[in-house]
């Protein structure tokens, strides 16, 4: 379902000279998001590294409106968007959250859940760095088990947590994960949630090579082997209909999976994982695979009504 | 002009005057004793009566949130909330006022827990005094609804572009059932800038791209802050401006950030806000009548705080006394501090702690402070730490 690359707009939406990091993962899902939706877009973004990469007053690296907006408000604000637009009848311009895993597991958990739980007609997405980088690298909910970060030098103890299976038990009418590491299909995604009405989320892997300690030329190289080892299986949920897309489909075979160690190795953040907690990531990796092969034998037939 | 009068709760009169002002987004959390308001607009609402996108946001955060988003689309915005709810949105309650995003929110004043108390005390909307916003204080029914229709004029005047608050007291006005005076639909609508024309201070458009509340160096920061600074001193005269065309639709003259009452001849005056002020009015009645030289002076709004009013009708006199309905622990009253510095030790200024958490104040206790107060002026006394009213010392001992 991947967008063909040479069907991908030439136009850039992020400019040149914005003041991310080498290798940032976020400019990659800015520019797809930009290349999905074309110009007729404004953008949310809370308290985030996408604060910074926007830009210093007077400058912007946006070519779409943005608005800032404080850490736990990203999805109520795009709300309150949608229903200006709404009100004022400018109903063609889409409203797209662009916020962190912090903004959007742990502070912003509430505002996130509210949006779904009214179904508001709005594209939100989760780029997942997987620890507090602007801040300076300290843990989030969605850091992984075994990760060091500013907060957990002997590296992080309890399991990510798994927001697009929370998003999906909204019963919202779209819910992807995606991977900076596969940007067609990230932009499949995209334009798929525009054409859908009602409250869309993705959750776009993002590794950071600040964070995460790998040289910034191996971003998209660790963004795949998250995906190829199983970590982050790449998948839709599309009216209730879990279906994996992409590499991951291969990957209900374990046979077929990459050894976690091949993704944990590339990464400073890692290398000194025990022993223990490697068994306890494999755990996790194997129960998400047994949880995805119950999801595609247990679900319900697709409903043509929705 | 056609006139109805109804016999209308303040929560009531400022859910009618949202109607009337045809707000477009009205974004809420319910709170007591905030809630018959956005009970009242959802009515109006789902009955057909506003033509409104309602959002029953998850918390006050996210209705501040809401209103915010709404307010750069260039819609008209309402919220509404009290106490608890106004600390837990405080964050975008600053964010509303620094970024200049007009709307209007009511705040029924209640008390901070802990202990719990659902009653009034000003603390909640006082602790909003430095963010931007221009905050009224409504002394009854018929103000509520008044100021709460101005209150979308002033924020959306280009002189202005701020956000507003109209206060109003947990009971003694949100749940009081009084005559109010509803203005006719079609002089509201002239009165009010027309729906969608607001293009200040931007509104999103994927036409003009542009990015709002960037990161700003210190080298262009205070720049930011002087522009709200300006706005809120442009907001004096755009305030007494629509106070007095609002006037002309309703016979209501609204013409300055305070209302002196029979202060001109008075050797002392009490200085308060809010609802117990119409107490206090009554209270200088019977001491005039006991020969007792008082006035009252109401603070209409307390952002932009009225410095010269307050001057210029405190010149000359004996004694001012300032009624608190909030306290500022190692200081005193916040309303007798802010007094204090627009007087500026040319009159003596004494000090009064009364209704917290929603104690009565009552025309005897006013009856009582303006006479302690003609006693100290008589007497010559200097003023001293403040007087808490009707409290129970034995508690102390």
């Amino acid at each position: 379902m991947s967008v063909p690359l040479r069907k991908l707009s030439l136009k850039e939406y992020l400019l040149p000279g914005q003041a991310s990091c080498p290798g940032c993962p976020a400019t990659i899902g800015l520019r797809m998001i930009g290349k999905a939706l074309g110009d007729n877009y404004v953008l949310v973004i809370p308290a985030c590294c996408s604060t910074i990469i926007i830009g210093p007053y007077p400058n912007a690296s946006s070519r779409v409106p943005v608005l800032h907006i404080g850490f736990a408000a990203s999805a109520s604000t795009a709300s309150g968007i949608k229903a200006g637009f709404d009100a004022l009848g400018k109903h063609g311009i889409q409203v797209v959250v662009w916020a962190g895993d912090g903004g959007t597991a742990d502070i912003g958990m509430a505002s996130l859940s509210g949006f779904a739980e009214r179904n508001d007609d709005i594209i939100y997405i989760c780029y997942d760095n997987e620890a507090y980088m602007n801040t300076g690298i300290q843990r989030s909910s969605a850091t992984p088990i075994g990760a060091w970060t500013t907060t957990t030098w002997t590296g992080k103890v309890e399991r990510k947590k798994d927001i697009p299976m929370i998003m999906a038990a909204h019963k919202i009418p779209y819910v992807a994960t995606a991977s900076i590491a596969y940007p067609l299909d990230f932009v499949a995604k995209v334009k798929k949630a525009a054409s859908i009405r009602g409250a869309k989320y993705i959750h776009l892997h993002s590794p950071c090579p600040t964070g995460w300690k790998f040289p910034s030329n191996k971003t998209v190289e660790v963004g795949r082997l998250a995906v190829q080892t199983g970590m982050w299986p790449l998948y839709e949920i599309e009216h209730g209909v879990f279906k994996l897309s992409g590499v991951s489909k291969a990957l209900v075979d374990k046979s077929k999976r990459r050894l976690i160690r091949d993704y944990l190795k590339l990464q400073g953040r890692f290398s000194k994982i025990s022993d223990e907690q490697l068994s306890a990531l494999q755990r996790y990796v194997d129960e998400i695979w047994e949880e995805i092969v119950l999801k595609l034998n247990g679900q319900r037939t697709p409903s043509t009504s929705s | 002009m056609v006139v109805v009068t109804e016999v209308l709760t303040g929560n009531y009169s400022v859910a009618h005057a949202v109607r009337l002002s045809r707000a477009q987004v009205i974004a809420a959390y319910p709170i007591t004793p905030q809630t018959t308001i956005v009970e009242k607009i959802a009515q109006f609402v789902e009955g057909g009566e506003m033509n409104a996108k309602y959002m029953r946001v998850e918390s006050e955060h996210s209705a501040m949130a809401a209103c915010i988003g709404a307010s750069a689309t260039g819609a008209r915005a309402f919220t509404a909330t009290s106490s608890q709810g106004l600390l837990y949105m405080s964050e975008l309650v600053w964010w509303a006022g620094l970024g200049k995003f007009p709307m209007v929110m009511a705040v029924v004043t209640r008390a901070m827990a802990p202990p719990w108390s659902i009653w009034s005390e000003h603390n909640d909307v006082l602790a909003h005094r430095d963010c931007g916003w221009v905050i009224f204080f409504a002394e009854s029914n018929q103000e509520v609804l008044d100021l709460t229709i101005q209150s979308f004029r002033i924020s959306e005047d280009e002189r202005v572009i701020q956000p507003v608050m109209v206060s109003l007291d947990a009971f003694i006005l949100s749940h009081t059932a009084t005559p109010v005076s509803l203005p006719d639909q079609s002089d509201v609508d002239d009165f009010l800038p027309p729906l969608g024309s607001r293009r200040l201070p931007f509104i999103l458009d994927p036409a003009n791209p542009a990015a709002y509340g960037n990161l700003a160096y210190p080298k262009d920061f205070m720049e930011f802050r002087y522009e709200v600074a300006r706005s809120m001193e442009h907001a004096r005269d755009v305030i007494v401006e629509a106070g007095r065309e609002y006037g002309k639709i309703t016979g209501r003259y609204y013409d300055s950030l305070v209302e002196g009452y029979r202060c001109s001849d008075a050797d002392v005056v009490l200085i308060g806000m809010g609802s117990s002020v119409g107490d206090a009015k009554d209270a200088v009645d019977m001491l005039r009548d006991k020969g007792y030289s008082v006035g009252v002076i109401k603070l209409r709004t307390l952002r932009p705080f009225p410095f010269d009013e307050i001057r210029d009708i405190s010149r000359g006199k004996k004694f001012v006394g300032v009624v608190d309905r909030d306290f500022s622990f190692g200081f005193g009253g916040i309303g007798y501090g802010e007094v204090s510095s627009a007087i500026g030790g040319r009159v003596p200024v004494q000090g009064f702690i009364a209704g917290l958490g929603g104690r009565d104040i009552t025309v005897k206790d006013y009856v009582a402070i303006g006479e302690r107060l003609v006693d100290m002026a008589d007497k010559g006394l200097e003023p001293m730490s403040p007087i808490w009213i009707d409290l129970k010392r034995e508690v102390f001992k």
